[in-house]
């Protein structure tokens, strides 16, 4: 059968670094990077005798994210304990939630080209991050890293509503830019602040139970997890077509062969022995408490897009474009505050800054100039100090080495020349110089200013006020 | 209660202990024994009553989301049988 | 004057007085501990050197009047499963046998603001698992008043130091009974405190919500001191209570008068020695002579309560002792193919086989298939335990019972059943499943000279009903006077 008679199940667990200042049971620091082992205490290394306790931050953190979810905020949860023996986990058992998670039965919305779709939350629930494993540098051991033993993470946990890599790509920059807005992670993927494991399964169109589903685990580009969905669901597809079964099990997806593949440690089925840790108390969240919280809540993305489209009178993709950022939300409407002109902030950020972001792989946040400098170069334009072609090349710069457009300009020479006198020179001198567009012009070929303008431009490197060159060209040529 | 020994062998794989024929069978006694002594849980009455997880009820025991750096953090190593480059070291490992 | 014969209250006030110096308290514990240590054998690390030299600089510091705190310069020894920066922290096992711990203990903290001396790390069965010391991987401690027989466990190092006066006073931990059953066995008197009353903040884990540290003194004022220095609320452990301070010693006030005391009557029955069941119940006229009213109650709890105890207790302990692998301290094994090799060789090379027998039926209880049946259950049954407690403790303010069905028994004798040992814990556990504090106090002694204990449990954070109690019977019956640890080698 071809792929298109196949339904593509897909649910995803979402892992969250939360921006917490310091570990969820110990007081450690997060902070990133540091060399090995300096983050590190007696609790996070597990010494014998230590005991946790937990951070609030990370309990409000959840339920922010739970509230903007729209997540129903439990009253009565508990913390239990993983065991499992691995040597980045040095308690042997990792602590997290089980039957009793934070947040449980919210929703996402997403966009897909198949229309507007509603994505189950089944739960999200608090938890440590594991240590990290190095190679020596003889490759004959591996060493332990505890510093990122102990951060704290959310786990996101969709109900298997996705069907497509699309979905999937759309319900995660969606559940991405929520986590950003309520600032409770930086949702920074190559630092595995944000990664994702990926439930894929698929059956006949029509039926009723699920497939089989396989995991891809700890993922953390959008590119690979869409590969990776591409990938997974043709072997699938592949698999059964030719009589096979599919084999429930974890996959590691291959970035360079672009293929998944199994990851053979099925000695004996994990049995990950849950139960309550006896080292923690309840959480018993008051009404009070939850509600402070939700009053707590910024503008989500949905309520700004809204606001966009009447405030702003921006298109849906557009907005849609702008919100999934809050930085470059921000960016959006603080720049169109100071400059007073919306709509150019938002095709500069749209065109130029997305192209370069993309090209870059850069994320929003790390955009190296601020709104005041955006609005800025949009005021330089409208004050007619620069020309348009002129301030794509400032914005380049702004990027390249960040620094203030009116100081890019001046020392680059960059001012648009509205002189008319000097203007005027030039056009007299382009003229002489193209008696044969000025012979197609008059033959009513409109096309000949066109280029007659550009032959000026190029004549003042791109800084001769393009209105001005139309309108003097015209009239010399009545 | 009756253990077989496949399931001692699954549960002493589970928690990372390599047992020697002797010892299973001294276990597999002793489990037995043990559990079957245990099952008398079966007959209380708990009809309607809730886990208890810890001696007190105490809850939302939290702490303040404040940086303190454990100084000694040398000291967190100075016990482990085999490090390299400040971290412990283990067999290579494959992921 | 023999220095040792001294209980903590008695050298305090000497101190005071400057009738003794802290050298000269240590130099006789020390000299104590060179004479007898080798019958007894209670200490898996000794502090000779350390201790002396402690002893010299805070007669110094007392001498220049520059030493606050009333503790100053007594000795004390310490239950080698609580954690002491720079001394090894072995829980008598080969896996920790070189361990140093990189931080103190709230609890030796506490001694430390004190300035207290630790004359040592005393042994224990491996990781707290045991009822007679036996499981110790480096030694057997003797019991001094028979050195045939065991002293208990899994205290049994801190309290066959405290009764033969190798140490004034030490620190136990007390998870089904380890504090009491010792204490009883032994003659001496061990206080387990409500669940919650002392931080467990670097007691090595067995049981987290059973795990208590406690006093296993002389006599029961010196229990109340060593209670008011190590009791309070610690930050560090979210499960420590938020109870008001007191002092310990102001509930000693030498009457009953009123006092109600319940005997549940299932605690007397099969099973417990008829010398034992003797002892208590001279020990209960006694309580009626000074006026309290007793009365006898159905408490049908015990048998459930060692069966929760067991599951509860090894399930914890099984995930507690995950963190023993072999990677960042403890034992390694010295051939391994790969990493799961290293973990299985280690653990199996370096636990002995009573802590593997827990390890097991912990896993077990917690696998899946066994959960619902065991673990959930006795979760459940733990409530109702709790559940009869409280309905006692509306009538009754203390319950009156044996510590152990028996006195202590010989080294060798239980040591390949462990069922039978489980079942000695009989009278004690159910103090911890309902986090109950509970004291033990020697009440009498068998034919052959052997001590017998008897416990008193009080409703939680009363701590000062059952001190009072105790204590109002030592002072009227003086066992400590009367009886005296022979070392006797029994019948050789």
């Amino acid at each position: 059968m071809a792929r298109e008679d196949y339904e593509v199940v897909i649910g995803l667990e979402v892992h969250a670094e939360l921006s917490t200042k310091t570990k969820i049971f110990c007081s450690c620091p997060t902070s990133f990077g540091a060399s090995p082992n300096t983050h590190i205490c007696p609790i996070c290394t597990a010494m014998p005798g230590t005991l946790p306790v937990l951070n609030e931050k990370v309990v409000e953190y959840a339920v922010r994210a739970g509230l903007a979810t729209e997540c129903t905020i439990s009253q009565d949860s508990k913390n239990d304990r993983k065991n499992y023996f691995y040597p980045d986990l040095p308690k042997a058992y990792q602590i997290s939630q089980y039957d009793k998670p934070l947040c449980e039965h919210g929703k996402i919305e997403i966009e897909p080209s198949t229309g507007r779709k509603t994505i189950g939350i089944t739960r999200i629930h608090i938890e440590e991050d594991a240590g990290k494993l190095n190679h020596d540098e003889f490759g004959r051991g591996s060493l332990v890293d505890l510093n990122r033993a102990g951060v704290p993470l959310i786990e996101i946990v969709s109900e298997p509503d996705l069907r497509s890599s699309e979905e999937v790509d759309l319900y995660l920059r969606k559940l991405k830019s929520i986590l950003e807005y309520i600032e409770v992670s930086d949702c920074k993927m190559q630092e595995g602040s944000l990664r994702a494991d990926v439930n894929v399964s698929i059956r006949k169109k029509g039926a009723k139970e699920y497939g089989t589903r396989t995991e891809m685990k700890n993922m953390n580009s959008f590119r690979s997890i869409t590969r990776a969905i591409e990938y997974e669901i043709d072997r699938q597809v592949d698999v059964i077509d030719n009589g096979g079964e599919i084999e429930q099990e974890t996959l590691r997806w291959d970035e360079v062969s672009g293929k998944t593949f199994s990851m053979r440690d099925k000695e004996d089925a994990q049995d990950y022995r849950y139960f309550p840790d006896p080292d923690l108390v309840a959480i018993k969240l008051s009404d009070e408490y939850i509600e402070n919280i939700r009053k707590s809540l910024p503008e989500l993305p949905e309520s700004r897009k809204q606001r966009y489209l009447t405030e702003y009178h921006l298109s849906e993709k557009d907005a849609n474009i702008i919100t999934s950022s809050k930085y470059l939300s921000d960016l959006f409407e603080e720049a169109s505050k100071i400059c007073n002109n919306p709509k150019a902030v938002n095709n500069w950020i749209i065109s130029d800054i997305s192209r370069i972001l993309n090209e870059t792989e850069m994320e929003p946040v790390a955009i190296p100039f601020d709104s005041k400098q955006l609005a800025k170069l949009v005021m330089l334009i409208d004050k007619g100090t620069i020309s348009s072609s002129i301030a794509k090349k400032v914005l380049v710069e702004m990027f390249e080495h960040p620094r203030d457009p009116e100081d890019i300009i001046d020392e680059k020479g960059w001012v648009q020349i509205s002189d008319e006198g000097a203007i005027s020179e030039v056009v007299s001198k382009v003229l002489a110089n193209n008696p044969q567009s000025v012979a197609d012009y008059k033959a009513g070929k409109e096309k000949a200013l066109g280029y007659l303008v550009g032959q000026a431009m190029k004549e003042t490197r791109g800084k001769a006020n393009p209105q001005m060159l139309n309108k003097m060209f015209k009239e010399e040529l009545k | 209660m009756q253990v077989t020994r496949e399931e001692l062998l699954h549960i002493a794989k589970l928690a990372d202990l390599e047992l020697d024929e002797s010892e299973v069978d001294n276990y597999l006694a002793n489990l037995e024994d043990i559990l079957n002594f245990a099952n008398i849980v079966n007959n209380a009455p708990v009809e309607g009553l809730d886990i208890t997880i810890g001696a007190n009820e105490a809850k939302n025991v939290f702490r303040k989301d404040e940086v303190k750096v454990f100084k000694d953090n040398e000291s967190l190593l100075e016990n482990a049988p085999d490090k390299a480059q400040n971290m412990f070291k283990i067999p290579k490992v494959i992921e | 004057m023999d220095i040792t014969e001294l209980t903590v209250h008695e050298l305090q006030e000497k101190l005071k007085n400057k009738e003794l110096t802290s050298y000269d308290i240590t130099k006789a514990y020390i000299d104590r501990m060179n004479e007898k240590e080798k019958d007894v054998q209670a200490f898996v690390t000794t502090l000779e050197d350390d201790a002396l030299e402690q002893a010299k600089k805070i007669d110094e510091e007392i001498k220049a009047g520059e030493v606050e705190g009333n503790f100053a310069g007594i000795p004390i020894g310490i239950k080698d499963n609580i954690c002491t920066k720079g001394v090894k922290t072995t829980c008598s096992s080969r896996m920790l046998e070189n361990f140093v711990s990189p931080y103190d203990a709230t609890v030796v903290e506490k001694l430390n603001d004190e300035k207290m001396i630790n004359l040592g790390k005393l042994n224990m069965d491996e990781f707290a698992m045991g009822g007679s010391t036996e499981y110790s991987y480096f030694k057997k401690t003797r019991n001094p008043w028979n050195l045939n027989k065991v002293p208990g466990g899994s205290s049994g190092g801190s309290a066959a130091a405290v009764a033969s006066r190798m140490v004034p006073w030490a620190l136990g931990s007390d998870t089904g009974g380890s504090i009491r059953q010792p204490s009883s066995f032994c003659g001496v008197v061990g206080l387990k405190p409500t669940y919650g009353l002392v931080s467990r903040y670097g007691l090595v884990a067995f049981a987290s919500s059973l795990d208590q540290i406690g006093p296993i003194t002389k006599d029961v004022y010196d229990s109340a001191m060593l209670l008011n220095i190590i009791a309070g609320h610690d930050d560090r452990d979210t499960t420590s209570s938020n109870q008001e301070k007191i002092d310990y010693t102001k509930c000693l006030k030498n009457d009953v008068k009123g006092l109600k005391i319940g005997i549940p009557k299932e605690f007397f029955g099969e099973g417990i020695n008829e010398e034992v069941k003797a002892s208590l119940e001279k020990a209960i006229e006694i309580y009626k002579e000074l006026g309290a009213e007793v009365e006898e109650f159905s408490l049908d709890i015990a048998k459930y309560s060692l069966a929760i105890y067991y599951i509860i207790a090894c399930a914890e302990a099984s995930s507690n002792l995950g963190r023993f692998d072999g990677i960042r301290y403890g034992y390694r094994a010295k051939d391994f193919k790969d990493l799961k090799d290293l973990y299985r060789k280690s653990r199996s090379e370096g636990f002995g086989p009573e802590v593997k027998r827990r390890i097991i039926l912990g896993t077990y209880v917690l696998s899946s298939g066994y959960y619902d049946a065991y673990y959930k259950k006795a979760q459940q049954v733990r409530t109702l335990v709790m559940n009869e407690f409280n309905k006692a403790f509306e009538k009754y303010d203390v319950l009156l019972t044996p510590t152990s069905p028996t006195v202590a028994f010989d080294i060798g004798s239980k040591s390949n059943n462990p069922l039978e040992m489980y079942l000695a814990d009989i009278c004690t556990v159910s103090v911890n499943i309902g986090g109950l504090p509970g004291i033990s106090i020697p009440c009498g002694v068998d034919k052959e000279g052997m001590p017998i204990g008897m416990q008193l449990i009080g409703n939680k954070f009363q701590e000062g009903t059952i001190l009072n109690a105790a204590y109002t019977y030592e002072q009227k019956t003086k066992f400590r006077e009367n009886h005296k640890p022979t070392f006797r080698k029994g019948e050789e």
